[in-house]
């Protein structure tokens, strides 16, 4: 039998406003526990929440990405339960009347289609704080870490349009791409910046009735979100094709020890006891507003995809990847203007400096590779300065903090020899000295003699120790041996 | 000098007839050697309240110190003080000291008053006797064995002792008016948004608004004038310009249309309470207004509207108080479970904890628009009765309550009883009107309460109002036997 696979995601994005959602805490990361904690953060009695309206904008920024409607009036809701992350004993959410109503996000296949997937709502939240388990608490005891209480969120909500885990993953990237070129999210996914929740269904394939679903909770890689979903779908297939159901529930999966598990039953999911928080009052937005964020409203990943195939002349494809990113678009743009090569630029950006990133799981805010640097590597790679295998060598040096291509070049003394003369005798030397290679050559059919060429070459760069211009030696190398035919 | 009003107590001070040291030192005599009977003060903040007295006559003798500098004042224990132990009344926060100041403090401490203490009150403003304290029942000045009325008992029954002439109170069903009215003196629960909520430890949001006592109407001007103002820390205050609600105290109330609402002349009012506030109506009449009967439909309906709106708030505003970060946690919780379940048992006492039980169930799956949503109906009912009303007078007057001040012990076991004790006040809060009582008569040898209900932001003319049948009657100048 065969199976359909449904994926609805919600997606949590922390904004990257500097104050808290309802406190002039700071937002920012990695600080002490409890040091970006006030008063309000604390639920101290008698404190009360002041919403921000940077949060509410960029709110309304996604929302006018996606195209979606904007709530003319949103409200806020409490959310109650008790956890001692959560400092009220309600989460301050919004439920009936969200701020982005219904939208639309086409994401990219790797087969070339493309797909819609519709958005049910985006809504604005406050994240709770951290429970700490281990470290200098012993078994009786807990730290709670409040520095992230109150950080703003938007939730994104999604239909139930994917029907598989690239779709899924296609999707969360492009909701990455899209926060991050909006500049709503520092789109950090190892610092919890985005955070997925997936709910997965199978059905018998073809039929229009739903499988019951699960939600796997707090995914914040792209990884392990396929890995979850992978197993979720499989692990489904398998109870049903075993004669049993699918119990409604929350799961966790940890992607360190690839354990999923189930959280909590249906039957003890809280009751959340949702009603109109009289603290705030209702989130009004007015047309000018809107108009205003749309107008000052920043390069969407689509478009700046159309642009670089038209202004860089990339293919569909190398833009795509360079825009979805878009600080590695930033990256790019800023290599390219210094450099005056877009071509080199753009292999550059997603070969070599991409793939050094991932290996060591930094970001390209954090590479130690500036553009300039890169820039100046190219130009000396786009004036034969260099040649390919020494650019990769200068790259490594410039990675591990050497400074510019230039010094390091002058340093190593790497300097490419394109001067004709010293190439030409240098290959009269290699061909002087290895007189049985050249016998061989002339020997050899005409049709065949193209593979001897390798040996030579060889010979010669071992003799400029990897300097010669490998294209100009080539020619010479070529010119010369004819001349003994 | 504690027979002085704060408007008499403003002249001397800056006439310099006499020092708010020595001003200070009497009360704080007075609730050192009277209070034990009445209870109604439970923080006293003696060094403090001097040190603040002596930087007070230091502005006073340079000139151009504020109004208020240098009057001493109590406030409700509701309020955050910072460094002094702000209770609520409870013993969840019995240990808990507050490193900020409510904005309503904070205005008083700019104005140069003098914090003499903090008073009683209900635990978390839950009750209309004053019985819920975790310090213990306030008693009333005019006669022990009767309740003060609350949940401001302990701001009401100090005025009326005399232990400091004003004090600030809060107001989510009647907590200002009932015991204003119980204990003889005036109270005035302003427009909501019109005085700061931050700082004040939230019983139900919406409707919840702090407010002046004080023996006068003139008085409640005084303060009012300090406690109103704008504060972009608590979102639903409303930015609107304070009036100086002393300077239309004089004006006439010829030609005033008083609406007598005849849902309040029902059915349940004690007859010697009716009979004193149509006596007060007639006053005013005979000074020019002209008294128009209306009605207001939906008033039955305000108690159980209030009794889920009420309680389905405070179910979320204290849920804060779990034992976690600051106030009562049990002794060796076990586990989490064991910690939320016996610091909440042990830390709230019954009346606050049957309000959470009800609000909680009120806001329950299944139950919610049955009883939640439905309650929300009828508050907005409840409003449009009251604007319909104003389109055609200027103020509302009928009975505080239905009755002078009831004994001691007599309502603690029937809740729903207790609760009629708000049945006149508890619709301005849902309407989020401002609301008034001011001593007009008595009964039993107790005192009787004449409300004033006004439109949004009139409370300048429910003062005026009140100080012109101030002027023609000595109700609020009477104290209770060995007071005065």
């Amino acid at each position: 039998m065969s199976w359909d696979t449904v994926i609805g995601l919600e997606i949590h994005v922390q904004l990257a406003t500097k104050t808290k959602i309802f406190s002039g805490a700071s937002t920012a990361y990695g600080a002490e526990p409890n040091t970006q904690a006030c008063a309000i953060d604390l639920a101290m009695p008698g404190t009360l929440p002041v919403l921000n309206k940077q949060a509410v904008n960029y709110a309304i920024m996604f929302g006018l990405a996606i195209d979606a409607e904007i709530g003319q009036v949103s409200a806020f809701e409490r959310k109650n339960y008790f956890y001692p992350d959560l400092p009220k004993g309600y989460q301050t959410t919004q439920l009936e009347k969200p701020i982005v109503g219904r939208g639309n996000v086409e994401i990219q296949l790797a087969d070339g289609r493309t797909k819609n997937v519709r958005i049910h709502h985006a809504h604005l939240e406050e994240d709770a704080g951290k429970s700490l388990h281990e470290g200098n608490f012993n078994s009786s005891f807990s730290g709670i870490d409040l520095n992230r209480a109150g950080t703003p969120l938007i939730e994104i909500v999604s239909e139930p349009d994917m029907s598989n885990a690239e779709e899924a993953i296609a999707f969360a990237k492009k909701i990455h791409s899209i926060v991050t070129s909006i500049g709503i999210c520092d789109g950090e996914m190892s610092q919890g910046s985005m955070r997925f929740d997936v709910n997965v269904s199978v059905k018998p394939s073809g039929s229009d009735t739903l499988g019951t679903r699960t939600e796997t909770k707090n995914l914040n890689s792209f990884k392990f979100m396929e890995e979850a979903i992978k197993r979720e779908v499989a692990r489904q297939i398998d109870v049903i094709e075993d004669g049993g159901t699918i119990a409604q529930e929350t799961r966790l999966y940890n992607g360190e020890t690839k354990v999923a598990r189930s959280m909590r039953s249906k039957e003890e999911a809280n009751d959340y006891r949702y009603f109109p928080c009289p603290d705030l009052l209702p989130v009004v937005v007015s047309d000018e507003q809107v108009e205003e964020l749309r107008r000052n409203l920043p390069e969407l990943p689509d478009a700046r995809q159309a642009r670089f195939v038209e202004q860089y002349e990339l293919s569909e494809y190398d833009a795509g990847i360079l825009s979805s990113d878009a600080a590695m678009a930033n990256y790019f743009e800023t290599v390219s203007s210094a450099c005056k090569n877009p071509k080199l630029a753009a292999n550059w950006t997603m070969g070599e400096l991409s793939a050094r990133l991932n290996s060591q799981d930094l970001s390209i805010g954090n590479s130690p590779v500036s553009a300039e640097q890169l820039a100046g590597l190219i130009v000396r790679i786009a004036d034969n300065s260099i040649s390919g295998k020494m650019a990769k060598e200068v790259f490594e040096a410039i990675w591990a903090g050497e400074g510019s291509a230039d010094k390091i070049i002058e340093a190593r003394g790497l300097k490419q020899v394109s001067d004709s003369g010293a190439l030409e005798q240098m290959v009269a030397d290699v061909l002087a000295a290895n007189q049985a290679m050249v016998d061989d050559y002339i020997n050899t059919d005409e049709a065949k003699r193209k593979k001897k060429l390798g040996g030579f070459m060889g010979q010669i760069m071992k003799a400029s120790k990897g300097q010669a211009n490998p294209q100009q030696v080539n020619q010479i190398l070529a010119q010369k041996l004819n001349e003994l035919l | 000098m504690h027979n002085l009003t704060i408007a008499e107590l403003v002249k001397g001070l800056q006439s310099k007839e006499f020092t708010s040291v020595e001003l200070t030192q009497h009360f704080l005599d007075r609730i050192g050697s009277l209070d034990s009977a009445y209870n109604a003060v439970i923080t006293v903040t003696a060094e403090q309240a001097l040190k603040a007295a002596a930087a007070a006559d230091q502005r006073l003798a340079a000139g151009n110190a504020p109004e208020l500098c240098g009057v001493p004042i109590l406030h409700k224990d509701i309020f955050c003080t910072d460094g002094v132990r702000t209770s609520c009344g409870s013993k969840m926060l019995d240990n808990f000291i507050p490193p900020y100041n409510a904005t309503v403090v904070e205005n008083f401490e700019q104005a140069g008053a003098v914090v003499l203490g903090k008073t009683n009150m209900d635990e978390f403003a839950m009750g209309s006797s004053n019985e819920t304290s975790y310090y213990g029942p306030v008693k009333n000045p005019w006669a022990t064995d009767s309740v003060p009325g609350g949940s401001s008992g302990g701001s009401a029954a100090a005025v009326a002792a005399r232990l400091a002439p004003g004090a600030t109170a809060t107001d989510t069903g009647g907590s200002i008016r009932q015991p204003a009215a119980l204990c003889g003196v005036s109270g005035i629960k302003p427009t909501y948004g019109r005085v700061s909520r931050w700082g004040m430890i939230a019983f139900a949001s919406s409707l919840d608004q702090g407010g002046p006592m004080a023996r006068t109407a003139e008085d409640c001007a005084l303060l009012l004038n300090c406690m109103a103002s704008y504060d972009d820390k608590d979102s639903t205050c409303i930015d609107r310009e304070v009036p100086d609600y002393t300077a239309t105290l004089n004006s006439s109330v010829k030609g005033l249309r008083i609406g007598i609402p005849k849902e309040y002349f029902s059915e349940g009012l004690h007859p010697g309470t009716d009979k004193a506030v149509r006596a007060a109506l007639a006053d005013l009449e005979a000074q020019g207004a002209e008294l128009v009967e209306i009605s207001l439909p939906n008033s039955a309906l305000s108690v159980p509207a209030y009794y889920v709106i009420a309680p389905a708030e405070a179910s979320a505003n204290l849920s804060r108080f779990d034992g976690s970060r600051y106030g009562y946690r049990c002794e060796d919780p076990k586990d989490l479970q064991d910690m939320y379940c016996r610091s909440r048992s042990e830390g709230f006492g019954e009346e606050v904890q049957r309000r959470i039980l009800i609000g909680t169930y009120c806001l329950s799956a299944g139950y919610y628009d049955a009883y939640y949503g439905k309650a929300q109906q009828v508050r907005q009912l409840i409003q449009q009765d009251f604007v319909s009303a104003f389109e055609n007078v200027d103020l509302i007057m009928g009975p505080t309550c239905p009755s002078p001040a009831f004994k001691a012990g007599s309502k603690g076991d029937d809740p729903v009883a207790m609760y009629l004790e708000d049945i006149y006040t508890i619709a301005t809060n849902l309407a989020g009107l401002p609301g008034m009582s001011i001593p007009c008569g008595m009964v039993e040898d107790k005192p009787v309460g004449l409300q004033i209900i006004g439109n949004y932001f009139d409370e300048a003319r429910m003062l005026n109002a009140a100080h012109q049948y101030q002027q023609t009657s000595d109700w609020h100048t009477q104290a209770p036997e060995g007071i005065a």
